[in-house]
This record gives structure tokens, C-alpha cells and sequence, in this order.
């Protein structure tokens, strides 16, 4: 959730150069000359370091280790009980060849893909209604929100209940007009947009906000100008209000990206009452995404292994995507 | 889209603002209706038989079984022992989160200190970090401590929160003018002075908002509590939920009696910080830039 775009890449400030920094003065960036004030601060900056240093600790402890840690166990067989084995490079091979892996990353991919696009078009067309209107502006702002706010469990066990094959409102609906029942839930490219209207459903107003706030930071001047010079509405979006935006557009499709891959808990309890593969995302394994595999093989079958094998594959997957995605938004800036 | 151009030029537009404006309301109204239907179709599966709803046409208006679906929920799970759970380590997580995140953000924006640069750097790359990468080490970690299966296993990992930081941090800086802290500093407070008696203070909107995103945080969160709580009848509440659902999945009103009480809380205390919220991220962008 939330700002970070907000005050996000725009908004930085840079600070402005002063008078060396003594122990408290706020913070400014010394004048070139002041490297030998800078040695003698470590001792007397106790109280900045002791004040930064819980977030590091927990964070070292509870975060950065186990992160390198899961790399370690890649390479390793175990199932957390017994010996470990070092086993080199067998976990990735196995990976490499392994169907459900790849079936899990084309799902991850899909999913994600199916809910990003919708969800940030509509953000941004939502926040720019939302700021032209006046009236009730608090008030569409709350409704909007609401739904990333509420637990990712009961949207889904809704979810699971609306689209049900068998007795969900949608088919229910569908039949009164007397179209036959759809099987939402057992067809393998209806799982996935079940599933993609899901997450669009929780993060569009999410997405929203952020861009509101970017757009309010855009001065009314520049529209007047553009105005006066004859520009219409859909070019001054184009023009003005798409260019100004775009860190913080970049911003939202990098989270949406880490965030969209991640995707567990909606096929876990979607499917979890399964009776044969309670974790395996429903008929065909059409909503296995990767990190449920993950869940699978390591907190299932125990094959910590594999699991953070899994993980670390998905990992460097994660990263090319934002690079791609990165590289994307910032060579439209070009043209 | 369309309406972009129309918000800032109200001079000349009198003529056309009217009909233009009117169209952004529907559509948004019908946005709030999306966004809003599956609360109400919650509160209509939760307050009618599983019957009625298994129907074609299934009953669309709220019916009166609502204390008997509930019933027979509190009956099938252990409800308010896992909220009390829920609320015991969303508390505990937040008053952490809120207290460690501000006070490394306030050294963070107005101090200058040898690595400062390096270690915020190194905090926002851990931002990014998917926190799935870390998860089976953590079981590990936690199973050694001893952990497995009790609450104090669902606390330390939510608390390092480099978000939370990262976000103070602009709050702090466009938030608190340098002069006001040169001014205690010349009065004589030392640097935990001016964190807890002129910054948090100053800081309210800021602290009000991340404590929020915390809360929620802790309360929705699914993936570590399902992993760690081992001992059946002994979890939060979003476990309590999936585990209802798995068990009675085809009995829809009782569910949604569970999903709907589960889920009430929650909408309380957003619709009380909400004003907070959303002008605490907005408030950061307008005066960030």
C-alpha cells in the first residue's frame, strides 16, 4: 500500500550545501574541505547510529541473512530434518527440466499481465476523474480504497464463492438469461482472469491514489498555458499530464511488477479445498503460480532444497522484468 | 481522461464544466459500486440460509439468519480466540514499527553521519526485495529460536520495515523545519529530545498513516502465519478464516458469517483513520515536491 510514489522519485530533495556538520546540525552536505571533521564523527555520531540500528539488526537477523541463506540452500539437499548434502548445481538442473516449474512461471506471468494492465489503466483513468470533480472527493477516495485495505483471504474465499461453478451468484445470473452455467473454476484461462480480476479489484484504487496524489502536484498554470496555446483535453493528458507523471508511473509498474508475481495466497484458498492436491492451484494446475510451487515443495514435501531453489529462480526472474519494464517506460520518455 | 484538461481552467468553462463534471460522477459512482458490491453481497450470503443463496434465482435482499450463521460458525472454529490473537501481534507489530521506523527516519533526514548515504541506499534496495526470497530460512530461524507455533514467531519479521522508514523520512524532511530543531538544539535537547518532543509530535498525520498501513499489514497477513502457526487451534485470524472455508467450503453463509465478522474490524479502523490516511499521503506529496 500507500506513498512512497507519492513523494516518491520527483520528490527528493536535494539538500543544499552549508556550514560543516557538527554533531546537531541538521543534516547538510559538507563543503569539499570538510573530510577530517567527517573522520572524527563516527564516535560522536553514537546517537544517530544507536537510534538507525534496530531496524538493522532485525532486519539482518530476520531479513538479509535468511535471504543469502536461501542461496546457500539451493545447493543443498534437504529435507529439514536430516543431513544436509551439497549437491552443487543439481537443484537448478532439475529446475531447468521440470514441467511444473515452468508451467507455474507461464501462470505467474499471465496472471500478471491479466490484472497490471487493468489495474493501472484504470488507476490512472479513475484518478484523473476523480481529481476534475469537486464535489465528494474524500468520499470516492475512501470507497475506492476500501478494497486494498481488506484481507486477501476473505476476497478470496468470496471470490471463490461469487464465481463457483455450481452455486455462484455470476453463473446464477448468467442462467437467469439463460446462458449456461461457466466453469470459472475448472477452465484453465478462466482461473487466471478470476484470479487477475481479483488482484485488479484490490489494487486498482491502491494505484489510484498514488496517481491523485502525483496529479495535485502538477500546477494549474501549465494547463492554463495550455489552454490559452488551444490544446484540447486529450492532448493536454498526453502532453502535459503523461510526461510530468511518468516517475511516478514508473514507480507503480515496478510495484505492481513485485508485487503481481507474488501472487499465493488467491490460488491457495481458491483451490485449498481440493480434496486430491489441496496446494496445487485447481484442475490442471492452471492457477499453480510460482510461489505456491514454492510453498509446495518446501512446506509440503519438504524439499527445502528445491524450494529455495524455486525462489531464487523466480527471484532473478523478477528482476529482468523490472529491468524490462524499467528500460520500457524510460525510452518512451525519449521519444 | 477526458476531464484532465477541465479542473484548472474553471474561468472560461462555465458552459461546459457542468455536463463534463457530471459524467466523472457517474463514472466514479459506478467505480464506488464495483468497489463496494462485494461488501454488501458478503453481508447478503451472511445474513441469509445457504439455501437461499444455492437458489435460481439465489435471494438478493438481506435476509435474517445472520446471528444463526454466526452461531454456527463460533461453533465450528475457534473466532475470538484467534482475533484476540490477531489483535495481541497487530498491536505489538505496529507500536514496534511505528517506534523503530521513526526514530532511524528522523536520523535519516536531519542528520548528517559517516554512511549515511550507503546504509539509506542499502535500504531502499531491500525495499525491493521480494520477502517470499527469505521465507524458508526464516522457518528455519524461528523453529531453532523455538518459536514454531507461537505468536512471538509472527512479530520480528514484520518489523524490519524499510518502507516505513523510507516514508517517514520525506514526512520528516519536508515536515520539520531545520530552524525549529537548531532552535532546541540551542536551547540545550539533546538528540533523543528533539526526536520524542518536537518531531513525533510534529510528525502525527505521518506516524497516524504508517500505523495504519502496519496494522493492516499484520492483521491481512496470511502467507507467514499459515507457515509458522503449526498448532492447529492455536491461530491469527486469516488462518482461522482459509481453514474455515477449506472445511465447509460449500456451506456459503456460515463462511461468509466468518468472513464478514472477521472483516468489520478492520473497515472500523480504516473508516476512522482514513481522513488521516489519505491526507498523510497526500500531504507528503504536496509538500515533497
Amino acid at each position: 500500500m500507500s506513498s512512497p510514489p507519492v513523494t516518491g522519485p520527483a520528490a527528493v530533495p536535494r539538500h543544499r550545501g552549508g556550514p560543516g556538520p557538527t554533531r546537531f546540525r541538521p543534516r547538510r552536505t559538507p563543503p569539499p574541505g570538510a573530510v577530517r571533521v567527517r573522520r572524527r564523527g563516527v564516535l560522536s555520531h553514537w546517537r544517530q547510529y544507536l537510534a538507525i540500528s534496530p531496524f538493522y539488526l532485525v532486519f539482518l537477523a530476520f531479513s538479509f541473512f535468511p535471504v543469502l541463506y536461501s542461496l546457500y540452500l539451493a545447493f543443498q539437499r534437504w529435507d529439514g530434518i536430516g543431513d544436509m548434502h551439497f549437491v552443487g548445481l543439481q537443484e537448478f538442473r532439475f529446475l531447468w527440466k521440470d514441467p511444473v516449474f515452468w508451467l507455474s512461471i507461464r501462470n505467474t506471468l499471465v496472471i500478471w499481465v491479466l490484472s497490471t494492465v487493468p489495474t493501472l489503466v484504470g488507476a490512472l483513468v479513475l484518478a484523473t476523474l476523480l481529481h476534475s470533480v469537486r464535489r465528494f472527493k474524500g468520499f470516492y477516495r475512501i470507497a475506492l480504497y476500501v478494497p486494498n485495505v481488506t484481507s486477501i483471504v476473505a476476497v478470496a474465499i468470496f471470490f471463490g464463492a461469487v464465481f463457483s461453478n455450481n452455486f455462484g451468484l455470476v453463473n446464477a445470473i448468467l442462467g437467469t438469461v439463460g446462458i449456461s452455467p461457466v466453469p470459472w473454476l475448472s477452465n484453465p484461462w478462466l482461473i487466471k482472469l478470476v484470479i487477475a480480476l481479483l488482484m485488479t479489484w484490490m489494487w486498482t484504487g491502491y494505484n489510484m491514489i498514488i496517481y491523485l496524489a502525483g496529479l495535485q502536484t502538477i500546477p494549474k498554470e501549465i494547463y492554463e498555458a495550455a489552454k490559452l496555446d488551444g490544446a484540447g483535453p486529450v492532448r493536454t493528458f498526453l502532453q502535459i499530464t503523461m510526461p510530468i507523471m511518468r516517475p511516478i508511473i514508473l514507480f507503480t509498474v515496478i510495484i505492481s511488477t513485485i508485487n503481481g508475481l507474488q501472487s499465493f495466497s488467491e490460488p491457495q484458498i481458491l483451490f485449498a479445498s481440493e480434496a486430491a492436491n489441496p496446494s496445487l492451484g485447481g484442475p490442471g494446475q492452471a492457477g499453480l503460480t510460482t510461489l505456491l510451487y514454492f510453498y509446495q515443495s518446501a512446506f509440503v514435501n519438504n524439499d527445502y532444497g528445491y524450494g529455495a531453489a524455486i525462489v531464487w529462480a523466480f527471484f532473478v526472474l523478477i528482476i529482468v522484468l523490472v529491468l524490462i519494464n524499467w528500460r520500457i517506460v524510460q525510452r518512451g520518455r525519449k521519444t | 481522461m477526458t476531464a484532465a484538461g477541465t479542473t484548472p481552467g474553471q474561468v472560461g468553462t462555465r458552459r461546459s464544466r457542468r455536463p463534463r463534471g457530471l459524467s466523472a460522477h457517474v463514472f466514479l459512482i459506478l467505480a464506488v459500486l464495483i468497489s463496494v458490491f462485494p461488501f454488501v453481497w458478503t453481508i447478503i450470503m451472511a445474513t441469509n440460509t445457504t439455501q437461499d443463496i444455492y437458489k435460481s434465482p439465489p435471494k438478493l435482499t438481506f435476509g435474517s439468519h445472520l446471528l444463526e450463521n454466526i452461531r454456527h460458525m463460533l461453533k465450528t472454529i475457534d473466532f475470538f480466540g484467534s482475533m484476540l490473537n490477531t489483535i495481541v501481534v497487530a498491536s505489538v507489530t505496529t507500536l514496534l514499527v511505528l517506534f523503530v521506523d521513526s526514530l532511524a527516519a528522523f536520523a535519516f533526514a536531519k542528520f548528517d553521519f559517516p554512511g549515511r548515504r550507503v546504509l539509506f541506499a542499502a535500504l531502499l534496495g531491500f525495499m525491493m526485495l521480494p520477502l517470499q526470497l527469505g521465507i524458508l530460512p526464516q522457518f528455519i530461524l524461528v523453529s531453532k529460536i523455538g518459536w514454531v507455533g507461537t505468536l512471538s514467531a509472527l512479530v520480528p519479521p514484520s518489523l524490519a520495515n524499510a518502507f516505513g522508514i523510507f516514508w517517514l523520512r520525506q514526512y520528516i524532511q519536508s515536515g520539520v523545519p531545520d530552524e525549529l530543531l537548531d532552535a532546541a538544539r540551542i536551547d540545550g535537547a539533546g538528540f533523543f529530545r528533539q526526536y520524542w518532543n518536537i518531531t513525533l509530535p510534529m510528525i502525527k498525520p505521518g506516524l497516524s498513516f504508517l500505523a495504519i498501513y502496519a496494522f493492516v499489514n499484520a492483521w491481512n497477513d496470511y502467507i507467514w502465519p499459515l507457515v509458522v502457526l503449526t498448532k492447529p487451534g492455536h491461530v491469527t485470524l486469516q488462518v482461522a478464516l482459509a481453514q474455515l472455508n477449506v472445511a465447509h467450503n460449500t456451506d456459503y453463509s456460515m463462511v461468509m458469517a466468518g468472513v464478514l465478522m472477521a472483516s468489520v474490524p478492520m473497515l472500523v479502523v480504516f473508516s476512522i483513520f482514513a481522513r488521516g490516511f489519505i491526507a498523510g499521503a497526500t500531504e507528503g506529496a504536496v509538500q515533497g515536491s
